[in-house]
């Protein structure tokens, strides 16, 4: 699905007038309007509105004033974000009803780069969850196979750029909510390094390891949202000529790579062939620590969100799905002592993803073990028997939560099924750019497959 | 408090709140607790503490 148009193919052709934002922004609306009662992408769709921005943008771009690859791009924002006038709800009945009083501060780069919102975009409630069926708005349905899950939570933008409704998207990640839902509907998916891009105006689930990201339809893609989310003028992007020959990589193995769907391993193992093709020096390495990263993260997470939801909690407990409301009762039970415990050992977990990208220039591993997975199971089947949905999908995303470093996904095939697969790729910490540069000779090396 | 008193005291308190759901995941949580507590990193005050915020550790192999 990362066929078709992107920010870097469309943006010229919107500079020179040979493509008009209007018509971009009309089709973008046709395809929400085709698809959305089968999909469920978005809370809000800004049609009126995106049209207006359209046409200003042309307007603009007519008299010479052109803003950047972003001016006159359709784009959509995960529904936990502020936009001024339009509801933030959060995916979540609790606050239905509630505008927005200012943009966050991404919004305000956004608009000032001249990009058209056409939509706040659907999620799991709260951004609490990872397969998107959990929404006071119903479930977000995967675009190829709509009886399974998009991945979460941000599964309405992952839909949204999979499918033309939108050219890119923004959204959170907390333990991956970027990173899976981009791998199962076959998009590239970026979380920077932890603070990279403003998270005020976002509705928070853990301020410690919320992180806001864009998901695209290309690595090209994501700089350009990277630098115009951080408020900065996109740079000129590396040229064809970057190749992977000479890189150091490293995968990640036994904890993430032991329990994996059989499609998913082979996808894998596949790309992890053409890159080591492409003139990588591939060792593998392992975190010492690796099996304590689950019961660090829930501890954390789930107090972090208790505590945020108190008086919700108290006072309007049945305007939340049930699901989330018994996850955040759960995190009123977290212990002081043992949420203490958790922040030393992120700081373990940190220093061992360091001391791990210590002597390469990053780290590969799957996004996540399993493909989309059934739209209300609760267990999938990985090697060795199964697996809880949850820990399933979070297993190889989480880390990089805990430690801040960058992580982004790539599409890197797909199962039996045509379901997609995406290879994460994390870079060491302060070095955004010089993954995503490594993350562009991958997905270039990757797509050559035959 | 033990991992006993606190998983007995948190289901208590869903059942008489009528949340017989949130007792099944306490179940879950008190595992994850057990192996937090567990983790070689924790500190302990009858062992010498180290200076550093993280404890020495194999280096990731190889």
């Amino acid at each position: 699905m990362t066929t078709g148009e992107t920010i870097t193919t469309l943006a010229p052709r919107i500079a020179s007038g040979e493509l008009r934002a209007e018509r971009l922004t009309e089709d973008a609306l046709a395809t929400i309007a085709r698809l959305q009662p089968s999909l469920n992408a978005f809370i809000t769709v800004t049609g009126d509105a995106a049209l207006a921005d359209a046409r200003k943008a042309d307007r603009e771009i007519a008299a010479g004033q052109y803003r950047g690859p972003l001016h006159g791009i359709p784009i959509s924002l995960k529904d936990l974000i502020d936009v001024a006038g339009i509801p933030t709800t959060a995916g979540s009945k609790v606050r239905e009803g509630r505008l927005a009083i200012t943009d966050a501060p991404i919004v305000r780069h956004l608009k000032q780069a001249g990009a058209v919102l056409v939509g706040k975009t659907n999620l799991h409630e709260f951004a609490f969850g990872t397969t998107s069926e959990d929404s006071g708005w119903g479930p977000a349905r995967h675009p190829i196979d709509p009886t399974r899950s998009p991945g979460g939570s941000s599964g309405g933008s992952a839909i949204a750029v999979a499918t033309g409704m939108s050219i890119a998207s923004v959204g959170s990640d907390t333990g991956g909510s970027i990173r899976i839902p981009a791998a199962v509907c076959g998009i590239v998916g970026l979380k920077p390094g932890w603070g990279e891009i403003s998270a005020d105006g976002v509705v928070p689930l853990s301020r410690q390891l919320d992180h806001v990201g864009p998901l695209t339809r290309s690595v090209d893609d994501a700089e350009l949202m990277y630098h115009v989310l951080r408020g900065e003028t996109p740079a000129n992007l590396h040229d064809d000529r970057e190749s992977l020959f000479g890189i150091k990589l490293a995968s990640l193995d036994g904890y993430f790579m032991d329990r994996l769907s059989q499609d998913v391993e082979a996808a894998i193992q596949a790309a992890l062939g053409l890159i080591r093709d492409g003139g990588v020096k591939l060792s593998s390495v392992s975190l010492p620590h690796a099996t304590d990263i689950a019961p660090i993260y829930l501890h954390l997470v789930l107090a972090d969100a208790a505590a945020y939801h108190a008086t919700t909690l108290a006072e309007r407990p049945h305007a939340y799905t049930p699901n989330v409301r018994i996850r955040l009762e759960m995190g009123r039970h977290v212990l002081g002592e043992d949420y203490v415990r958790a922040l030393r050992g992120r700081d373990v977990i940190r220093s061992e993803v360091d001391r791990a990208l210590a002597a390469v220039d990053a780290l590969v591993l799957p996004a996540l073990p399993i493909e989309a997975p059934p739209i209300g199971a609760a267990t999938v089947p990985v090697k060795g028997g199964q697996e809880p949905v949850r820990s399933a999908m979070l297993r190889c995303t989480q880390p990089f939560n805990l430690s801040g470093h960058p992580a982004i996904s790539v599409p890197c095939g797909t199962t039996a099924a045509g379901l997609p697969v995406g290879l994460q790729v994390v870079g060491k910490a302060g070095r955004t750019l010089n993954l995503l540069r490594i993350a562009r000779a991958i997905e270039r090396t990757v797509n050559r497959r035959g | 408090m033990t991992l006993e008193q606190w998983i007995e005291d948190g289901k208590s308190d869903a059942y008489r709140r009528k949340l017989p759901e949130l007792a099944d995941l306490l179940d879950g949580l008190a595992r994850s607790t057990a192996a937090l507590r567990a983790a070689d990193w924790n500190d302990d005050a009858a062992r010498d503490t180290h200076a550093a915020p993280v404890p020495e550790s194999e280096p990731p192999s190889p």
